[in-house]
């Protein structure tokens, strides 16, 4: 029996079609979950995709925080379900608590969309085993409220004990402290980034497929649960 | 019935690239004098009299600000 892989949609998310996409190609099911869901339909893990929930009116990822499904969400990761935002997932997982810091406008306020460079920085989180420690990957961006931020003993916190997953190569697109592009939770179960690796699984349709490691990883996270 | 004014405002140690963005054209369109400009959002509320101060504080800290870059404060204006 394959795994199953929950992927949300609230309204506003534009990425869940190219997620659940990505989620077959790696070889497991994909499950759909609307955001009024009051349970995760027996999943083994939930990729929140991107895109503008709710329109981001408030502030991106706000009001999704208190959608009925993140509760569950909230409430699985705490019990170690492996739980990836990507983009406007990233943020709604900062907003929900379960990663620290915040998103904020790209330091250039301009909506930055491109093939970017990363740098694999953390290889044994459930969703990065599949890469090299220092992998360098080509992944797009499109955001623009990427700028991660948070206090510096948080960020000291991220960096001792490896919870950066990915930082931005080269040039830093949206002014991230640290060029972060990715973090994990303490234990490398929940990650939030803001390239889209779902967007880079097949090079017919994406710059590489680098992305796909990502999907490949967690399914060898849940084999070995 | 009652108006409360909630301010948000970036937190004066985080970079506000908005803020700047507008300091930045102020000189460009003649307006000297200008030193720093910060931007942020303000919400009216029209609130009933039995909702309390904890209520309309917690509606800022959880949903309206995010306390980790925002600072928030309430004030009940007479309508």
């Amino acid at each position: 029996m394959s795994a199953k892989i929950g992927v949300i949609t609230f309204p506003g998310t534009l990425d869940d079609v190219d997620a659940a996409r990505a989620v077959r190609r790696a070889g497991a099911e994909s499950v759909a979950l609307w955001h009024a869901d009051h349970d995760l339909r027996g999943v083994d893990a939930v990729i929140v995709p991107g895109g503008f929930s709710y329109g981001d009116y408030l502030r991106c990822g706000a009001i999704a925080k208190f959608a009925p499904v993140m509760t569950e969400v909230v409430t699985a990761a705490r019990k170690g379900m492996p739980v990836l935002g990507v983009c406007n997932g990233f943020q709604i997982l900062c907003e929900s608590g379960l990663l620290p810091g915040v998103l904020t406008r790209n330091a250039g306020l301009h909506y930055v969309c491109r093939d970017q460079w990363l740098t694999v920085a953390n290889n044994t989180s459930a969703w990065t085993t599949r890469y090299d420690a220092g992998a360098e990957l080509l992944i797009p961006v499109k955001h623009g409220e990427g700028n991660y931020m948070a206090d510096k003993a948080v960020l000291d916190e991220l960096e001792g004990e490896g919870r950066v997953l990915l930082r931005y190569a080269g040039e830093n697109p949206n002014g991230s402290q640290r060029a972060i592009a990715g973090i994990t939770d303490a234990r490398g179960r929940v990650a939030g980034m803001m390239p889209h690796p779902e967007h880079a699984i097949d090079p017919l349709t994406g710059p590489t497929d680098d992305g796909l490691g990502m999907f490949l990883s967690v399914l060898d996270a849940l084999v070995a649960a | 019935m009652a108006r409360v004014v909630v301010d948000v405002m970036p937190k004066q140690e985080i970079l506000d690239p908005q803020g700047q963005a507008v300091a930045n054209a102020l000189p460009r369109l003649g307006f000297g004098g200008i030193t720093e400009v910060r931007q942020g959002k303000r919400f009216e509320l029209e609130v009933a009299d039995d909702v309390d101060d904890d209520t309309l504080a917690k509606i800022a800290e959880t949903l309206l600000a995010n306390p980790v870059i925002e600072d928030w404060t309430v004030r009940r204006v007479e309508a």
